[in-house]
């Protein structure tokens, strides 16, 4: 096969996984709208009859990322190279890598109410990536052919994913910490979502288990820029905001782990950490001025 | 917070080292080093970008001044900023040593007496089995998955997971290691930039830079003794994108200068080393060579003239300075590899590799104004003193006359800009990192917790995990069948 053919297969399929996603967002829409029966009656409920739906949901889910794989190993076939060369490229595999979180913590968390947040997040990036910032399939700039680009890329994309799920459970928490403060109750729709401990313990532990590798994406990347730009460090501003998210996380291991932080202040925390993240991605690449912003996203 | 002490000198230097210590201090200094770090990253930095410093003194010269004031131009190497990581550093020292000697203290210590109440422990149960066998049958249990024991007449303390605090304790070394690295780095390295045209040699004496940067205890004379000549360039473009695809540089090298030179080639993620220092493909451009001649035809200029590069086709603007010639001559200029036009853009180039290329000159007389003493820029020309004389667009060949004199395109030559780095301390940098990651993979993952086993008129079994990380209730219940299992 082509090159063409490969890039435009890779778009089927990137198109092909939207819909599934689609799918996928209103089978848990209806699992979570529907799955009470008398709304009067708020000590009756019946989740059994949406139980298909959020099944279905799960499937879709699951369906759209190996579609959203297949649009990614295209898109890397199309340029005899690894997928990572420009922002679109980027978005798709972030998008992977953040239905691939989700994915290994249903499977490990039981955590299909996520499934609605994480379904709209990742159409939306989707969208953007398509719409916005496709790019047709180019081979690399020279500053960008190095065994490390797999290396720092994919570690910083694998870790952009669990941060951003992480931040998913953390905005769960503090939405359904709003209704409970003060002795409230749950509305209708979150009956199902676990308790707020379980919600607490959860964006920690994806936190902790994913800033390792964060700490190895930065070091990679220091690695890589001392091969070709002649130094490790240079507080360009991508390098800078990625110091800030480390900081950032830091900050909020050591507050949970040795201060004991728990709740609502831990959940800012952490949302503030990976909204660093999200603007360290975002605005470097767009207006940000430096080295890692390379010509046409 | 404790209030203050009384003015004892000694009571509040010591009260000050324990809040500067304390983990509330360390942790509002790593969130404000975080913040501190913004304001770097949206003004411009001297370090990374002079002419955007330059232009915001131009365009904004009284916020400029504030900001300047406050070091927001340098926010990496301010006052603010060395301020906050080394309190930081301080902080974490204090807090890292003593407990790495705790530790290591530690290392072959039995553990902590058993609690006299294991009921207020975690996982706590009575386990239905004969008293007298149940604690060797726990010790064995113990021993075999590694557990310190501490083995009374009537209970056994087993401890497992130091290695937790091995980590944790490597991790935060490390980053001091990784410190040292920088501050090495800085003192003792240093770093320049060179523009050598294709053809010529770079021999690397502090004269051979465009500019030149040494640490506060680097000498000039420390240079490593190469010499280097350029012997051809090849970039490789994209035909459908005009984007590069490849840069490589062949040199000859001399090690020292003098030696018989080896082949070699740079690229941009393959930089050519010698011992510490390494020299980095870091630019390209062209050169246009002109001959100019007097009115009555003798040369007074000649040679390759370096052009700055203005876009990714490679327009590159530049500046041919004749100042042996009465009045003096200026020819302000661009060069363009692949000639196009076009109505809106005018003259514009279409490909970044030469294939019809084209010299625009305007031509300048009058004071070029270099004998002011103030340095100028090698690519501009300063006309305010010098009156227009004529303009053109040379071919390849070429040969213009104007009323002084005459120039002519003769041909090209591409030029490399090549970095030159000496880093002294990457090294404690990159081990700091490798030793950071091990440390901090231990400390995540490496389960710390306890198990007690009394014997009473029952046997009582409880743990504790540190953190509450999960995994000791099945391990617990695992070594509760295997002390029921033996009652038989």
């Amino acid at each position: 096969m082509t090159s063409t053919n490969f890039a435009y297969l890779s778009n089927y399929c990137i198109y092909s996984a939207m819909v599934l996603f689609t799918i996928a967002f209103f089978s848990h829409a209806v699992e979570v709208s529907f799955s009470v029966r008398n709304v009067d009656v708020k000590t009756q409920f019946d989740f059994s009859r949406t139980k298909k739906s959020g099944r279905l949901g799960s499937a879709m889910m699951i369906l759209g990322f190996a579609f959203l794989f297949a649009g990614v190993i295209f898109r890397g076939a199309s340029a005899h190279r690894v997928p990572w060369g420009n922002m679109y490229e980027f978005s798709i595999t972030g998008a992977l890598a953040f239905t691939g979180a989700y994915l290994f913590a249903l499977w490990k968390y039981k955590i299909r109410w996520l499934g609605l947040p994480v379904s709209i997040a990742v159409l939306l990036t989707l969208g953007t990536a398509i719409t916005v910032l496709y790019r047709p399939s180019a081979p690399l700039v020279p500053a960008l052919k190095s065994t490390w680009l797999a290396i720092h890329v994919s570690a910083a994309i694998i870790s952009g994913g669990v941060f951003l799920l992480a931040n998913c459970v953390a905005a769960t928490y503090l939405i359904l910490d709003r209704y409970e403060r003060d002795g409230g109750a749950r509305p209708n729709w979150a009956l199902k979502l676990p308790s707020l401990e379980v919600l607490d313990q959860l964006s920690y532990r994806l936190v902790a288990f994913v800033f390792p590798l964060w700490t190895f994406a930065v070091i990679a990347g220091a690695i890589w820029a001392e091969s070709a730009w002649g130094r490790y460090w240079g507080w360009d501003p991508k390098e800078t905001w990625a110091f800030i998210t480390w900081v950032a996380y830091a900050a909020y291991l050591h507050a949970r782990v040795t201060i004991g932080w728990r709740g609502r202040k831990a959940a800012w925390l952490c949302l503030f950490a990976g909204s660093t993240f999200l603007f360290n991605y975002v605005y470097v690449n767009i207006w940000g001025t430096g080295r890692h912003t390379y010509s046409g996203l | 917070m404790s209030s203050i002490p009384d003015l004892d000198s000694k009571a509040s230097l010591r009260w000050m080292w324990r809040q500067l210590t304390s983990m509330r201090t360390a942790l509002i200094l790593l969130l404000l080093l975080g913040v501190a770090a913004i304001p770097g990253s949206l003004i411009p930095q001297r370090t990374q970008n002079p002419m955007k410093v330059q232009a915001y003194f131009t365009d904004n010269p009284a916020l400029a001044q504030w900001f300047d004031r406050f070091k927001l131009f340098d926010v990496y190497s301010s006052p603010w900023f060395s301020a906050i990581y080394l309190l930081l550093f301080i902080s974490l020292i204090g807090c890292v040593l003593p407990r790495t000697i705790e530790h290591l203290k530690a290392i072959g210590a039995k553990p902590p007496l058993t609690p006299k109440y294991l009921a207020k422990m975690e996982f706590y149960s009575v386990i239905n089995t004969q008293n007298t066998t149940a604690l060797d049958l726990a010790e064995t249990w113990l021993k075999k998955r590694h557990f310190r024991i501490r083995r009374d007449s009537d209970s056994i303390s087993a401890e497992k997971g130091y290695l937790r605090e091995t980590g944790n304790l490597l991790f935060h070394l490390s980053l001091i290691l990784i410190l040292v690295g920088v501050g090495v780095g800085s003192l003792f390295g240093l770093k320049g930039e060179a523009i050598v045209s294709v053809g010529d040699r770079f021999i690397n004496t502090p004269t051979s830079y465009d500019n030149l940067g040494f640490g506060k205890f680097q000498s000039a004379n420390s240079l490593a003794p190469f010499a280097l000549t350029v012997t051809d360039f090849k970039a490789s473009y994209d035909i459908k994108t005009n984007a590069p695809t490849d840069y490589k540089l062949a040199v000859a090298v001399a090690n020292p200068v003098g030696a018989k030179p080896i082949e070699k080639v740079i690229r941009v993620n393959a930089p050519l080393t010698f011992g510490n220092t390494k020299v980095y493909l870091q630019a390209n451009g062209y050169s246009p060579m002109v001959t100019v001649r007097d009115l009555s035809g003798n040369i007074t200029f000649q040679g390759a003239v370096v052009f700055l590069p203005q876009d990714g086709n490679l327009t590159s603007i530049g500046a041919i300075k004749v100042p042996d010639m009465q009045p003096q001559l200026g020819f302000v200029s661009s060069f363009i590899p692949t000639f196009d036009r076009s109505p809106t853009r005018g003259a514009f180039s279409a490909y970044p590799e030469v294939l019809d290329p084209r010299l625009l000159v305007s031509v300048w007389t009058g004071n070029l104004g270099l004998d002011n003493g103030r340095p100028q820029s090698v690519y501009r020309i300063d006309t305010s003193k010098m009156q227009r004389i004529g303009l053109k667009t040379l071919k390849l060949g070429e040969k213009y006359n104007f009323s002084e004199g005459s120039i002519t395109f003769e041909g090209w030559k591409p030029w490399v800009n090549l970095q030159i780095v000496d880093d002294p301390g990457k090294m404690y940098s990159l081990f700091g990192a490798i030793f950071a990651i091990l440390g901090l993979l231990i400390s995540l993952f490496a389960r710390q917790r306890r198990i007690w086993i009394k014997v009473g008129n029952s046997v009582e079994v409880a743990g504790l995990a540190k953190n509450s990380i999960p995994g000791l209730e099945p391990e617990i219940a695992e070594l509760k069948t295997a002390l029921e299992g033996s009652k038989q």
